[in-house]
C-alpha cells in the first residue's frame, strides 16, 4: 500500500505523542441536516436575476438590460406568471419547477450604505454594523450546536470568510495543487509551529481538514486544481457536497463566489456568471445525494443594484435584491417576500429596488426551522438586534 | 532574537539574499532610509515593456474589430502580454536591490488596486503600475491619485471611460449617462475612506464632476491616452463634500482630487494603512497620528510620511508580527534560495498559493492583516510549496547556509534544534522557509 496522506496522518497520530496532530475521530455529527451558505461578492442585481415582468415600470428602468420576456428567443424561464428567472439559472428553474427551490425577492440586511466592505462585512457579521463583531453568525450558530469532535463547519478555500470565523473550530477545504508532505516533515513542523500560536493553530486544524477530506474524497481531492472560473465552481461544490454527505463529515458549509459588480456590460457578464452559480448548484444537488432532501442552500448577496441601469448597460450599487434557495429540505417552488412596486416614488431613495424582508429573517428562519437550534440562542448569539425580525412562514418543508 | 538588520530586511524590505544580513548591519536605518531619499529607477527587468497608451491603442483597436477579436485577444495576445509582465515583475522583486522601494511599489499598487479579475485590464495593468505608482511613491500623493485617476487602466477598471452626464450634449441625444463606480471608489477606498464623512449626494456629484475623463479613441487623438471629452461631461455648477464646484469642464475634476487629496479624512486613512502594512496588524494610534499629522503639514509628501515611519521607535521596537502576503513569502524565499529565477513556477507558486499578480479579488486590494491570510488551508499550501521549492534545489543548495542567510540570530532555538533533527537537508531546507519567523516580518 502506498503511503498516502491518509494513512500518513494515521500514522502520525500514533506515533507522536503531540497534541499539535489530531486524530481522526469518527463521531456523530450533532444534526442532520447540511445547510450551504454561498455568498456573491459584489452584488448580484437581483433585477435580472428574477426579473419581474409584470411590474409596469419595470421595461422603463431597463430598457436594454436583463432577459428577454419568457417565450422569446433567450427570454426568461417563467416562474409563476409574474416573476420569471434569468436563463442562465435552467437547473435552478428546475428545482424550483420541482418544487426544491424558492425566492425571497426585495431583501436586504440591515445596511443601507453603498460600500461592498462594509456590507459584506456585516452580512457575515451578523449584527446591525459594519465591524460590529469579528466572527461571524454562522460561527456563532456552530456554538449552540452540540459540542462534537467533528468539524460541524467546512470553510471552503484557502481563507476562510469572515461569515465563519469565530471561536468554534471549523474545518476547511481547497483544490490541492501541489504535492502531499512526507510525514517527516510534516511531525518537524508541528514541532516548530507549536510555539507561535496563530501557526500552531492554523497547522493544526489544515492537518485534521486534511485527513478528513482525503478520507472522504480519496484521489478526487486535487480536481478542480486548475480549473477556471464556471469548472473551477462546479469542481468545488461536487468536493463539498460529498464532503458533506459523508456520515462524519461537515454539515454547514460556506462558499463565496466573485463577480458580481457589473457596472457595465453587464448582459454578458451575468449570463456567465449566473450559468456559473446555476452549475456549481447543479454540482451540489448530485454530490449531496440522499441527502439533498435534508439540505438547504442559501445564496446572499450584499446588496442589490440600481433599478435603473446606469449610462454604461450596468447598474450601480443598490439596496434590495434576491435571495435565492435550493435542497430538498426547501418548501419550493415559490417567491416569496413582499413586492414593493419599482414605480418612482416606491423606490428606496428614489433608486433602489426598496427592501421589504430583512435577510436576517431567512437567515435565522433557516437556522430555527432547518437546522433546530433554538430561538432564544438565536437571538442572542447569532443575530443579536434580532428580536423583531420575524421568521418567515413556510420557507421549509415541514 | 530579531538585530536591527533582521528587522530592517524583513519590516521594510523583502528578505535577505546571502550576505544581506552583514552589509544591511552596518547601518540598517541608513540602508531603509537610503531607498526613500533615492528614487528607484526603473528595475532592469520591466524597463523594456511596452506603455499603457499602446497597449490601449491596441486593445481599442481590436475592440473595433467585434465581440469575437476582443474574446480571442483576451485568451491569447492580453493575457500573453500580462503573463510576460508579472513573471518580470516578480522577478524584478526577487533580485532588487532596492527592496523597500518595491515594497512601497506593491503598498501603493495595492492601494489603488486595478485587477485582472476584469480582463479587459489584462494588457494594463502592469503599465498601469509603472506608469502611474512608481514614479510617485516617494513623491506627493496628489500626483499619485491624479495619474491613477487619468491612467487607462483605472479608467477601464472602475468603468470611468464610459460615463457620460446625463444632461451632456451626448447624455441628453443617446439616453445613456452616468457610471459612479469609479467616484465612489475614489471617495471609500483611495481618499477619505468608509467613515471619512461623504453620503450618496457627495458620490453622485463627484461622478457628474468626473464625466468625460476618457480614453482617446481615434488614431489621429493620442489613441490610448487620457483624453477629457468636453461633449459628454456635465453641464452645471457640483457640490461636493459642501464645496461648490462651477462647471469648468476637465479642471472641475483636477481640483476634487486636489480637494480629496488634502483632506483629514484622506491623511488619517492613509497613515492608518502605512502604519498597519509596516508595523502592526492593529496600528500604534499615537503613530498613525505622528504619521497623519505628516501627511498633512507636508501637503501629502509620502517621501517625507515614510521616513518619519522608518524614524520612528515603533519601527524597530514592535515585534514582527506580521504574516507575509504570499507574494512577499514567495519573493523573500526565492531571494534567500537564489535558485535561478523561473518566471512560470515563480507565478504558479502564487497562484496555488493565492496571490496571483495584478489579481486582487476586488477594488479594496489584497487584504492586509494575518487573520486573512493565516486559515488552516493557507498555512498547509505554503508548506508544501516550501516543500517543493526545497526538493527542486536539492543538493545544490546548502541548508545551513539557506538558515544564515534568511534568518540568522533570528532562528529561534526550537527551528535551530528540530533544524537539527531534520531527516534530510531537502526537510531541512523547508523547514527554514516554512518556519513561522520566516513568515512574518
Amino acid at each position: 500500500m502506498s503511503l498516502t496522506r491518509r494513512s500518513t496522518l494515521r500514522l502520525l497520530a500514533t506515533t507522536l505523542t503531540s497534541a499539535a496532530v489530531p486524530r481522526v475521530v469518527l463521531a456523530a455529527a450533532p444534526t442532520e441536516r447540511r445547510l450551504v451558505l454561498i455568498i456573491l461578492r459584489g452584488a448580484l442585481d437581483g433585477l435580472a436575476a428574477v426579473p419581474p415582468f409584470f411590474d409596469p415600470a419595470y421595461r422603463q428602468l431597463r430598457t436594454t438590460l436583463g432577459p428577454g420576456e419568457p417565450g422569446s428567443a433567450d427570454g426568461a424561464l417563467d416562474l409563476d406568471g409574474g416573476f420569471a428567472l434569468h436563463p442562465s439559472l435552467r437547473a435552478f428553474h428546475a428545482m424550483y419547477k420541482q418544487g426544491d427551490a424558492a425566492i425571497i425577492h426585495a431583501v436586504a440586511t440591515p445596511y443601507r450604505e453603498r460600500s461592498h466592505f462594509d456590507a459584506q462585512d456585516l452580512l457575515e457579521n451578523g449584527t446591525l454594523r459594519a465591524r460590529g463583531a469579528t466572527d461571524g453568525w454562522l460561527n456563532r450558530a456552530l456554538g449552540l450546536m452540540p459540542r462534537s469532535d467533528t468539524r460541524v463547519g467546512l470553510a471552503v478555500g484557502q481563507t476562510v470568510p469572515l461569515v465563519m470565523r469565530g471561536t468554534v473550530p471549523v474545518g476547511s477545504w481547497a483544490a490541492q495543487t501541489m504535492p502531499e508532505l512526507n510525514r517527516d516533515f510534516l511531525s518537524l513542523l508541528s514541532q516548530v509551529y507549536k510555539s507561535d500560536t496563530a501557526f500552531d493553530v492554523a497547522f493544526t486544524e489544515g492537518m485534521r481538514a486534511h485527513a478528513m477530506n482525503d478520507e472522504v474524497l480519496g484521489d478526487e481531492k486535487s480536481m478542480g486544481g486548475n480549473a477556471r472560473g464556471a469548472q473551477a465552481i462546479r469542481a468545488t461544490t461536487s468536493a463539498i457536497g460529498k464532503l458533506l454527505a459523508s456520515a462524519d463529515g461537515p454539515r454547514v458549509a460556506a462558499l463565496d463566489i466573485g463577480g458580481w459588480d457589473t457596472h457595465s456590460a453587464q448582459n454578458a457578464r451575468l449570463k456567465q456568471m449566473l450559468q456559473a452559480l446555476d452549475d456549481g448548484l447543479t454540482g451540489l444537488r448530485e454530490s449531496l445525494g440522499a441527502v439533498w432532501r435534508q439540505s438547504v442552500v442559501v445564496v446572499a448577496t450584499e446588496f442589490g443594484r440600481t433599478a435603473q441601469q446606469n449610462g454604461t448597460n450596468g447598474t450601480d450599487h443598490g439596496t434590495g435584491s434576491v435571495v435565492l434557495l435550493a435542497g430538498g429540505a426547501v418548501a419550493g417552488g415559490k417567491v416569496l417576500g413582499h413586492w414593493p412596486g419599482l414605480a418612482a416614488d416606491k423606490l428606496h431613495q428614489g433608486r433602489d429596488l426598496a427592501p421589504t424582508t430583512d435577510m436576517r429573517a431567512v437567515f435565522k428562519t433557516l437556522l430555527l426551522a432547518h437546522v433546530g437550534l433554538p430561538r432564544d440562542g438565536i437571538e442572542r448569539a447569532v443575530f443579536p438586534d434580532s428580536r423583531d425580525v420575524r421568521a418567515l412562514d413556510d420557507l421549509v418543508k415541514a | 532574537m530579531s538585530t536591527p538588520a533582521f528587522v530592517a530586511l524583513a519590516r521594510f524590505g523583502l528578505g535577505a539574499r546571502p550576505g544581506d544580513l552583514d552589509l544591511v548591519a552596518r547601518d540598517p536605518r541608513a540602508w531603509v532610509s537610503a531607498q526613500l531619499t533615492r528614487p528607484g529607477a526603473m528595475p532592469r527587468a520591466l524597463s523594456a515593456l511596452g506603455t499603457g497608451q499602446q497597449a490601449a491603442a491596441e486593445f481599442t483597436r481590436i475592440v473595433r474589430r467585434g465581440a469575437a477579436a476582443v474574446e480571442q485577444n483576451i485568451r491569447q495576445g492580453a493575457r500573453q502580454a500580462y503573463v510576460e509582465e508579472a513573471g518580470l515583475r516578480t522577478q524584478a522583486q526577487v533580485e532588487s536591490d532596492q527592496p523597500v522601494h518595491e515594497r512601497l511599489v506593491a503598498f501603493w499598487s495595492n492601494h489603488f488596486t486595478v485587477s485582472v479579475q476584469r480582463p479587459v485590464i489584462l494588457s494594463l495593468a502592469g503599465p498601469f503600475e509603472r506608469e502611474a505608482i512608481r514614479p510617485h511613491v516617494t513623491g506627493r500623493f496628489h500626483d499619485m491619485l491624479l495619474a491613477v485617476a487619468r491612467h487607462s487602466a483605472m479608467l477601464v477598471y472602475l468603468d470611468q471611460a464610459q460615463s457620460i452626464g446625463p444632461n451632456s450634449r451626448i447624455g441628453m441625444r443617446r439616453q445613456r449617462g452616468l457610471n459612479e463606480n469609479l467616484a465612489r471608489e475614489i471617495l471609500e477606498l483611495h481618499t477619505l475612506g468608509v467613515e471619512g464623512g461623504y453620503g450618496q449626494a457627495d458620490v453622485t456629484a463627484f461622478a457628474n464632476i468626473l464625466t468625460g475623463w476618457s480614453i482617446a479613441r481615434a488614431e489621429d487623438q493620442n489613441l490610448g491616452g487620457f483624453m477629457f471629452r468636453p461633449f459628454v461631461h456635465e453641464p452645471g455648477s457640483k457640490i461636493l463634500l459642501g464645496r461648490r464646484f462651477e462647471e469648468n469642464g476637465e479642471a472641475e475634476g483636477i481640483a476634487a482630487l486636489e480637494m480629496l487629496a488634502r483632506h483629514p479624512s484622506t491623511s488619517r486613512h492613509i497613515a492608518t494603512k502605512l502604519a498597519r502594512h509596516f508595523i502592526a496588524d492593529k496600528p500604534p494610534p499615537a503613530l498613525v497620528d505622528r504619521l497623519a499629522k505628516a501627511f498633512r503639514d507636508s501637503d501629502g509628501d509620502l517621501g517625507h510620511v515614510t521616513r518619519l515611519l522608518v524614524d520612528s521607535r515603533e519601527a524597530w521596537e514592535t515585534a514582527l508580527t506580521k504574516v507575509k502576503t504570499p507574494n512577499e513569502f514567495v519573493v523573500s524565499a526565492l531571494r534567500a534560495c537564489a535558485p535561478g529565477f523561473d518566471a512560470m513556477r515563480a507565478l504558479g507558486g502564487l497562484r496555488s498559493l493565492g496571490q496571483s499578480p495584478f489579481a486582487a479579488p476586488s477594488p479594496a486590494g489584497w487584504p492586509d492583516t494575518a487573520d486573512q491570510w493565516l486559515a488552516p488551508e493557507s498555512v498547509m499550501r505554503r508548506a508544501e510549496w516550501a516543500m517543493a521549492l526545497a526538493t527542486r534545489l536539492g543538493r545544490d543548495r546548502d541548508a545551513q547556509a539557506v538558515l544564515d542567510t534568511a534568518l540568522g540570530p533570528a532562528a529561534r532555538n526550537e527551528t535551530r534544534t528540530w533544524f537539527s533533527r531534520a531527516a534530510s537537508s531537502t526537510d531541512a531546507l523547508a523547514l527554514v522557509i516554512a518556519s513561522p519567523e520566516f513568515q512574518r516580518r
